[in-house]
């Protein structure tokens, strides 16, 4: 089956391969590494001669995430993707979507910062990503690729997600993934959705009033406090849904563990080595990869601290998403944080020493 | 007793345009943007486009446009109306697709906004009313503010020395490849209003017809923000604002095939 034809490509070509065979409707984005081959690849695909699909670049990547939120508030499945100094200028775009219950893909191929830092890969926007990010109280549904074939098949998982629930969505991946290249299988081709159909199943979406109906407003703004209130509570309420439904992870030799480590994307590969090193020691190691960053597995990390006699949290940062799992255990077992920083990728033998200082 | 049982039969000699409803406008008595507003929705209505219509409000006076005016609407964030637009029109290129923003909105925090969607020639149309003042924030100096002009963050008036100068957006708009039609209008008298409506006629036409970026400037007052009664602001307009903001088309490359 041509479908199934396995290619060796880029995690951001998978990306861009990805939104163009999951009907993806338009791609508003602005160039930065090390994410620019998504934009580059739709370029070359030429998209809008084939599915129609609209690709474009904008002036900024603040004018990115406004087309997103135009192109999101008429129903249309829509996307942009950059990396993390274009991300911090998404933010209030990105609340305003959130505020306005807006289904859109937003792909943060990451760098190391803060400021412009620099172009290797990192995991230091997992506060922003998971944590709000922008002004008012929300959150993204944020899915972390751990390959490139999760950079393909995320794509139409987290427009999915997004679309159930009225909610952005982030790929939140590292620049490790973004340009690295693996063997993938691409999605199979699934047409876009047509206008008539955009109009049934997005009964809210700025559309034009066709047949004659009501008229339809996204916004944000409800200067009523009493009102606001009222609608912030039915965000908060999505949100505990998606907390009780949409929580997705990876275990990796847990039964016997006596320790654990917590990683996610580049940082659990390398912790897959790590546990393969370490077991070839004596030491019973095992990986618990959270899959959705938020909603967190955190009746998962729980469970964890039940089993093992001490979690390492590995993250390519300074320590964020260990706050997570230290909220998780309530203190049942030492927690321990391990990162590099500024762009560098921790070695699957120093983690190795890691844990064996560490419990 | 309705209103339609008040009003007999043929005695009709004015009615505001059914897209306009009956929500009690925000704005300050004496305010343009009540009267911009009915041009914007009896040119819809006429080019027949109400359910194919999508609006995008800025922030701003005009950020409840979407109360008042009964098609689709999208409350963009402060300056980004452009971009909103942008994106919808080239998603829904059978749709009619125009911002509706004020001078803060459009000529400082959304300049690249505007500009970038301009020049890219989106068939879409930029309404920009330019009443030199943030009027809903209480009355901050504009990137349009003239010299002299006196505001909350300019009290002595506003000085070159201090503040720059005046930016004319709309002469700038007309030197971009991408601008089809752009014009420069106002509503402080019937003649005045007439022509207003003709241009954001021939804009819509013009973004319908595929051929460019569109922007109709209104000249605008904002008695409460200028601190004057209704009729001394339309005077102190034409004295002060059409001297530095001239009147009239400064682009028409429509009619040309």
């Amino acid at each position: 089956m041509a479908d199934q034809e396995i290619t060796l490509m880029k995690g951001n070509e998978a990306i861009a391969h990805a939104a163009i065979r999951c009907g993806c409707d338009g791609y508003f984005g602005y160039p930065i590494t090390p994410q620019s081959e998504v934009l580059e690849t739709l370029a070359e695909q030429k998209p809008w001669e084939t599915t129609g699909m609209v690709v474009l670049q904008a002036e900024s990547e603040v004018s990115s995430i406004n087309m997103v939120y135009g192109g999101a508030s008429s129903g249309k499945k829509v996307m942009t993707s950059s990396s993390s100094p274009g991300v911090s200028l998404m933010q209030e775009g990105i609340s305003y979507m959130a505020g306005a219950e807006l289904p859109a893909l937003i792909v943060n191929v990451m760098r190391g910062g803060p400021g412009l830092g620099t172009i290797q890969p990192s995991q230091s926007d997992y506060f922003q990503a998971c944590k709000g990010g922008g002004h008012g109280d929300y959150h993204l549904i944020v899915l972390a690729p751990a390959s490139v074939q999760e950079m393909a098949d995320f794509v139409d998982l987290a427009f999915t997600l997004a679309f159930r629930y009225r909610n952005p969505a982030m790929i939140l991946a590292d620049g490790a993934i973004g340009q690295m290249m693996e063997k993938v299988v691409l999605p199979p081709f699934k047409p876009r959705r047509t206008e008539e159909e955009i109009i049934k199943e997005c009964p809210w979406a700025t559309t034009g009033r066709i047949g004659g109906r009501k008229p339809n407003i996204i916004t944000s703004l409800e200067l009523r406090s009493e009102e606001m209130e009222i609608i912030n509570l039915r965000i908060q309420a999505k949100y505990r849904e998606i907390e009780a439904k949409e929580v997705r992870y990876e275990e990796y030799m847990l039964d016997d563990a006596d320790y654990a480590i917590v990683a996610f994307g580049s940082a659990a590969r390398i912790a897959k080595k790590s546990i393969e090193i370490a077991r070839s020691q004596g030491i019973k190691v095992g990986l618990l990869r959270p899959i959705t960053l938020w909603p967190f597995p955190t009746e998962e990390v729980k469970s964890l601290a039940g089993r093992v006699n001490g979690i390492l949290s590995l993250e390519i940062n300074a320590g964020q998403m260990v706050e997570d799992i230290r909220l998780a255990v309530e203190g049942k077992v030492p927690v321990r944080h391990f990162g590099r920083l500024g762009g560098i990728i921790p070695d699957p033998d120093e983690v190795v020493e890691v844990l064996k200082s560490s419990f | 007793m309705t209103r339609e049982e008040i009003i007999e039969k043929g005695q009709v000699v004015y009615k505001k345009p059914a897209l306009l409803n009956d929500t009690p406008m925000h704005y300050c008595p004496g305010c343009s943007h009540g009267v911009v507003h009915k041009l914007v929705a009896e040119v819809i209505e006429e080019m027949g486009m109400t359910d194919k219509t999508v609006a995008i409000s800025p922030v701003g006076c005009a950020v409840f446009a979407y109360k008042y005016i009964d098609v689709d609407w999208q409350e963009a964030a402060h300056g980004r109306a452009p971009a909103l637009a942008s994106a919808v029109k080239r998603l829904w290129p059978d749709r009619l697709v125009f911002t509706y923003q004020g001078d803060g909105d459009l000529a400082c925090i959304g300049t690249a906004e505007t500009i970038h969607a301009l020049n890219r020639a989106e068939n879409i149309t930029i309404i920009f009313i330019n009443n030199a003042i943030y009027g809903m924030t209480g009355g901050q100096m504009a990137p349009t503010t003239l010299l002299g002009m006196k505001t909350a963050t300019c009290p002595y008036g506003r000085e070159v020395s201090l503040h720059g100068y005046p930016l004319k957006m709309t002469e700038i708009a007309a030197t971009l490849d991408g601008t089809c039609y752009v014009t420069r209008q106002s509503v402080h008298s019937v003649a005045a209003i007439n022509r207003a409506k003709k241009a954001i006629r021939k804009a819509f036409e013009y973004s319908m017809q595929g051929k460019g970026s569109n922007l109709v400037e209104i000249v605008s007052t904002c008695n409460s923000g200028w601190k004057m009664s209704p009729e001394k602001a339309n005077k102190w307009m034409e004295e002060n604002m059409f001297e530095f903001y001239h009147l009239g088309d400064l682009k028409d490359t429509g009619a040309v095939k």
